[in-house]
């Protein structure tokens, strides 16, 4: 099994790679590390959010209301900025705010029994709604530029944007956490039989509610990167992000039945999908053109081990067999289609 | 156990990448180094550039009439300007994905931004990091906060759309009679600022024989817009107009002077787009109605934003520029040009608008 896992690493290395060869052949401005550094900073929130949603997915559930807690964090951040508290104090609440909005969700998923899915699909609405109910359709804006800095600056003399570093190291812990800890193994035996972990004495209750409060404090630390970034907060800051976290887990290598994934291929798969996005922003990809790869991408993440599978387990090909095989050349060859047919369209247009 | 999938995962994927290299123009092998490829490419992709500068004009998102047809003037201003302009914008209307767009942009050192904004506050930052790059910043439509722009061509000041609607009202009615206002909701900004400057305009002498009769409020919801008109028609056998300064309150309106056979008797007018009026411009029931022209605005936004890449002006308040067939303009002190008057659409010109 760990062989599998870096196998999956390195196929994502070299995606990343092609795909950095196939930028640079078609932009000159891709290689500039002025340039990749600042279109880092449009991806920092989503990895900070991607870390414990990796641990969620592990354990065989789910998180959907990650940039809900965002939008509420940010916006009560916001809220009480306009009511004249000091920045770093509102921040202090903020994060707060979005631990215990991860703390619910953990009571519901954990001592309740109810399923992820259902209870993050409501809380996902429930936060947001919040978030709005504290600012309107107003605006909150001014933070001082030391907090802004948090989104904004860059460490002095260079271009590294300072979100970047937190995010390094965050990842740094997160993969120390999961690689190496008591902890750590726990999440992977829930995820593999959370029946059979239980009767072993893994505390799967108390690990679901630190996993789901863990998950509920980086989303508001996401929402502080975003707020300070934008100098500003309004209720639906972030909105639809969650999608792209998960769409990055799963990407990565993160079994969606959980169990399986490792943290290194989660980062990787960002890095990944970031690449891949700045260059089809540089050569002016339109946005709708851009889900449409990135979706392609993620079935075929999906559909290539399905394959595998079957054809490791030697069944006569049939048309059990042929059905995902064909599926997934068919969705491969369109991609790779896809994107020359779209960039031969924009350079026709201009 | 899972050996021979990987295989096979790299090889489909291996074709794929083969399959989508063979449709580059012109493919290198992969070991070639990556400097020597970009600078390679760096000429063509300035190519462009040396025949004229490239400008984008952004929208709040794709998919629009409203921003198609600011579109379709901007391209106009390229044509007798002799430039590019790229029209690109994120798929929903979304500030993270705006301030994404504007990234890849500027790391493409466009000679130009003209933004139509999702949020003026949260793109301050990267409007400052365009502008600290030599990249002008225009808006339009909507604006980025002062700071993360240098000029804001504003649509109309809310004095010119007020008398527009009564000089407007008052053609229909022949100089004098009773006229009503039909408005969305009573708390609603904009529409309370242009009622309280339409009441001063009726204030002048030329209007001492308009007499308005009532203000009622819609809600911006077509039932409700629709039964208020009704009501008025009720209520005022005499009346002549309704002001409708609202785009769901106009079409409602004039859709129960067709259903009460009125047409003749009472017109509509007030704030609307032609593709939801046309048919009751043809029809009578609401002969004019005025709304700024989005291709003039996006027209006026590339010619501003020419005018401060070729240096001509720097943007600052009270500096002047010609903007082609709309003719000279002014930044005033708050770094805002101004459009010009509202435009009228009528069965004359309403055809050659499609938004």
């Amino acid at each position: 099994m760990a062989k599998r896992f870096l196998r999956w690493e390195w196929l994502l290395v070299a995606l990343i790679v092609v795909m950095s060869v196939v930028n640079t052949r078609l932009s000159p401005f891709f290689l500039e590390p002025t340039n990749l550094l600042r279109a880092s900073s449009d991806f920092m929130e989503i990895g900070i959010m991607m870390l414990p949603m990796v641990f969620i997915i592990i354990t065989g559930n789910i998180d959907l209301s990650v940039a809900s807690t965002l939008g509420l964090s940010a916006s009560l951040l916001g809220y009480l900025h306009n009511a004249g508290w000091n920045i770093w104090l509102a921040a202090a609440m903020a994060l707060l705010a979005g631990a215990l909005c991860g703390l619910l969700n953990g009571a519901l998923i954990a001592r309740l029994g109810l399923p992820s899915l259902v209870v993050t699909l409501g809380t996902f609405s429930f936060y947001r709604g919040l978030a709005y109910a504290l600012l309107g359709d107003q605006a909150a804006r001014g933070y001082p530029e030391a907090f802004t800095l948090i989104g904004q600056g860059r460490l002095p003399g260079t271009r590294v944007p300072y979100a970047l570093l937190l995010f390094i190291v965050l990842a740094v812990i997160f993969t120390l956490v999961l690689r190496g800890t008591r902890f750590g193994r726990y999440l992977y035996a829930i995820g593999n039989n959370e029946a059979a972990s239980r009767y072993s004495g893994v505390p799967v209750r108390r690990i679901k509610l630190m996993i789901y409060t863990l998950s509920g404090l980086m989303s508001a630390l996401a929402g502080m990167v975003l707020a300070a970034r934008f100098g500003s907060t309004r209720p639906d800051i972030g909105s639809g992000l969650e999608l792209t976290v998960i769409t990055i887990t799963v990407l990565g290598g993160v079994s969606i039945a959980g169990g399986v994934g490792t943290m290194v291929g989660a980062s990787l798969s960002l890095l990944l999908i970031g690449i891949t996005r700045f260059g089809m922003g540089l050569m002016n990809l339109q946005g709708q053109v851009q889900g449409i790869a990135i979706g392609a991408l993620l079935i075929l993440s999906i559909l290539l081990p399905q394959v595998g599978g079957w054809l490791a387990k030697r069944h006569v090909w049939g048309r059990a067999t042929l059905l995902p095989v064909g599926a997934a050349l068919l969705v491969a060859v369109a991609f790779g289609w896809f994107f020359f047919w779209s960039r031969g369209l924009m350079l026709a247009a201009q | 156990m899972f050996t021979n999938g990987v295989r096979l995962f790299l090889l489909v994927t291996t074709v794929a990448v083969l399959a989508a290299c063979g449709g580059a123009p012109a493919a290198a092998p992969t070991s070639a180094p990556a400097a020597p490829t970009a600078a390679a490419e760096a000429p063509t992709a300035e190519a462009p550039a040396a025949a004229g500068a490239n400008y984008v004009l952004v929208p709040k998102n794709l998919g629009n009439p409203y921003f198609d047809t600011a579109n379709n003037g901007a391209q106009e201003a390229a044509k007798e300007l002799g430039v590019t302009v790229t029209y690109q914008g994120p798929a929903t209307a979304d500030a993270t994905q705006q301030i994404q767009l504007l990234n890849s942009l500027i790391a493409q050192k466009v000679n130009g931004l003209a933004i139509s904004a999702d949020d003026a506050d949260a793109l301050v930052p990267v409007g400052k990091e365009a502008i600290d790059s030599g990249i002008p910043v225009v808006t339009w439509d909507s604006a980025i906060a002062p700071g993360g722009r240098q000029v804001h061509i504003n649509q109309a000041v809310s004095a010119d759309i007020a008398a527009v609607q009564i000089q407007m009202a008052s053609d229909l009615a022949g100089g004098e009679g009773q006229i009503a206002i039909l408005s969305a909701t009573s708390t609603a900004p904009n529409q309370n600022e242009w009622i309280d400057l339409m009441k001063t305009e009726l204030a002048k002498p030329e209007y001492a024989k308009l007499e308005l009769v009532d203000t009622v409020y819609g809600d911006d919801d077509d039932t409700k817009s629709y039964s208020e008109a009704q009501g008025l028609f009720k209520k005022y056998p005499d009346l002549k107009v309704i002001i409708a300064p609202t785009t769901v309150g106009i079409a409602a309106s004039a859709r129960a002077v067709q259903d009460g056979n009125l047409i003749g008797k009472v017109f509509v007018t007030g704030l609307g787009t032609p593709n939801q009026m046309r048919e009751y411009v043809k029809s009578g029931a609401a002969p004019q109605f005025a709304l700024w022209n989005p291709g003039d605005l996006g027209y006026l936004a590339i010619y501003t934003l020419d005018a401060i890449h070729t240096g001509k002006i720097k943007g600052n308040p009270g500096d002047t520029f010609t903007a082609g067939k709309l003719g000279d303009y002014t930044i005033d002190p708050d770094g805002v040009v101004l459009l010009g008057k509202p435009t009228i659409f009528n069965k004359d010109n309403i055809d050659s608008f499609d938004f």
